[in-house]
């Protein structure tokens, strides 16, 4: 049941879009078209998926404070190791779309890359130290699940996104509002709607 | 001198890293309820943008292409864990305030957009210029939604009182609304809404 509430909580209410902004570079630059933000939402979701708990044991058992050594702590030294983590597993996974699947490979294209400097997978990282700090994530299992919630989250908005932008390239917009502008407001007003959410316990 | 000037006050305005080039955006938003944790933001992006274009731009002849991306998130990570530890030494509360994304400078677009495709190519004096200038491009649209959103929001500025308390007993409200995160986009929308109403040239066809 836990799990369940941590999981209905990170895609909806701690909405990595709405919430928190993350992954916004991505989230406007590539939510032109639902087909391209389906397959950039499912990329960032397997990342995630795997670098939050990955991160997680290596902040667990070699940078927390006396998790390595009695007395040593290794806290100030997350945001790099995060970060390599992060990167070293997007470089991973790219060459391994690349060896088995070329096919998918070439339908993400340049967006594999792309995803190590996607804040919302550093910021799923980051938000998973606050929580062990706060003793609020004790498992590994917990972990996994605030990883795909998260991502599943993020998905969900560039989606919900995509088909928004989708339909407003037949409205009558303001000129100086079009593009980014439009996309800005619609993405508030989306977030308007997800507070609704706020509150809510399974 | 006039070209170095350039590459300074250019991303104030039309070269806005996040108002023109949607960049930086993540982190942008979240910081602005308040103008105090938005101004030392802006500061440690400015920072952080500068020293990284200028420490890329000097080794950028001896880092070999095919690496580069990974010396840079180096050279980033290592920027940023010295503002992190310069903000919890000297300002703790607000750094409590800013909680992650102080850690979030690391994949802010503007820092590695600007050693991409700037410092890789110049000196480090314009170079250095540059990433100051883009951190300031940034720090203005987070001053002015802070602005905007402490003062209807709250009606302080900075922390001190700006609405008379006399307004309340006249049926003033603060608009709590402007506290929630989607106020912030809300608001950048219409900042980029005014500057291109200005700059009819970076309208979308």
């Amino acid at each position: 049941m836990d799990a369940l509430n941590l999981f209905i909580r990170s895609v909806f209410i701690d909405n990595m879009v709405f919430a928190f902004f993350f992954g916004m570079c991505s989230y406007i630059a590539v939510s032109k078209s639902v087909k391209t933000a389906l397959g950039l939402g499912l990329a960032v979701t397997f990342v995630q998926v795997m670098t939050v708990p990955l991160n997680y044991l290596l902040y667990e058992h070699v940078l927390r404070a006396d998790a390595l050594i009695e007395g040593v702590d290794l806290s100030f030294l997350t945001f790099i190791v995060f970060i390599a983590t992060i990167a070293a597993f997007t470089q991973l996974v790219e060459m391994v779309v690349e060896k088995f699947s070329p096919s998918l490979y070439n339908q993400l294209g340049i967006f594999l890359p792309l995803i190590a400097v996607n804040c919302a997978i550093m910021g799923g990282s980051l938000f998973m130290q606050q929580k062990v700090d706060a003793l609020e994530m004790t498992s590994f299992g917990e972990s996994v699940v605030y990883g795909l919630g998260s991502g599943v989250g993020w998905w969900l908005a560039i989606v919900m996104m995509a088909a928004i932008r989708e339909r407003t390239t037949y409205s009558n917009i303001p000129k100086a509002l079009k593009g980014p502008g439009i996309a800005f407001i619609i993405t508030g007003l989306m977030g308007v709607a997800f507070l609704m959410f706020s509150g809510i316990q399974l | 001198m006039n070209k170095n000037l350039r590459y300074l006050t250019g991303p104030f305005s039309k070269e806005n890293p996040v108002i023109v080039q949607i960049l930086g955006i993540c982190s942008a938003l979240a910081v602005t309820v308040q103008l105090k944790p938005a101004v030392v933001m802006a500061l440690s992006v400015a920072v952080v943008t500068g020293f990284s274009s200028l420490i890329m731009s000097v080794l950028r002849k001896g880092v070999p292409s095919r690496i580069r991306i990974i010396v840079q998130l180096v050279v980033i990570a290592t920027m940023v864990i010295l503002v992190d530890q310069f903000l919890k030494a000297f300002v703790y509360d607000v750094s409590k305030q800013l909680s992650v994304y102080v850690g979030l400078i690391i994949t802010n677009c503007i820092v590695m957009g600007r050693v991409e495709a700037f410092a890789l190519a110049n000196k480090p004096w314009a170079s250095f210029l540059d990433g100051v200038g883009n951190g300031f491009g940034y720090g203005i649209i987070l001053v002015i939604t802070a602005f905007v959103r402490e003062l209807t929001g709250s009606g302080t500025l900075y922390g001190y009182r700006i609405i008379p308390e006399s307004w309340y007993e006249h049926g003033y409200a603060n608009n709590g609304l402007m506290l929630f995160p989607p106020m912030a986009l809300i608001i950048v929308g219409c900042i980029i809404w005014a500057h291109r109403s200005w700059n009819k040239e970076l309208q979308e066809k």
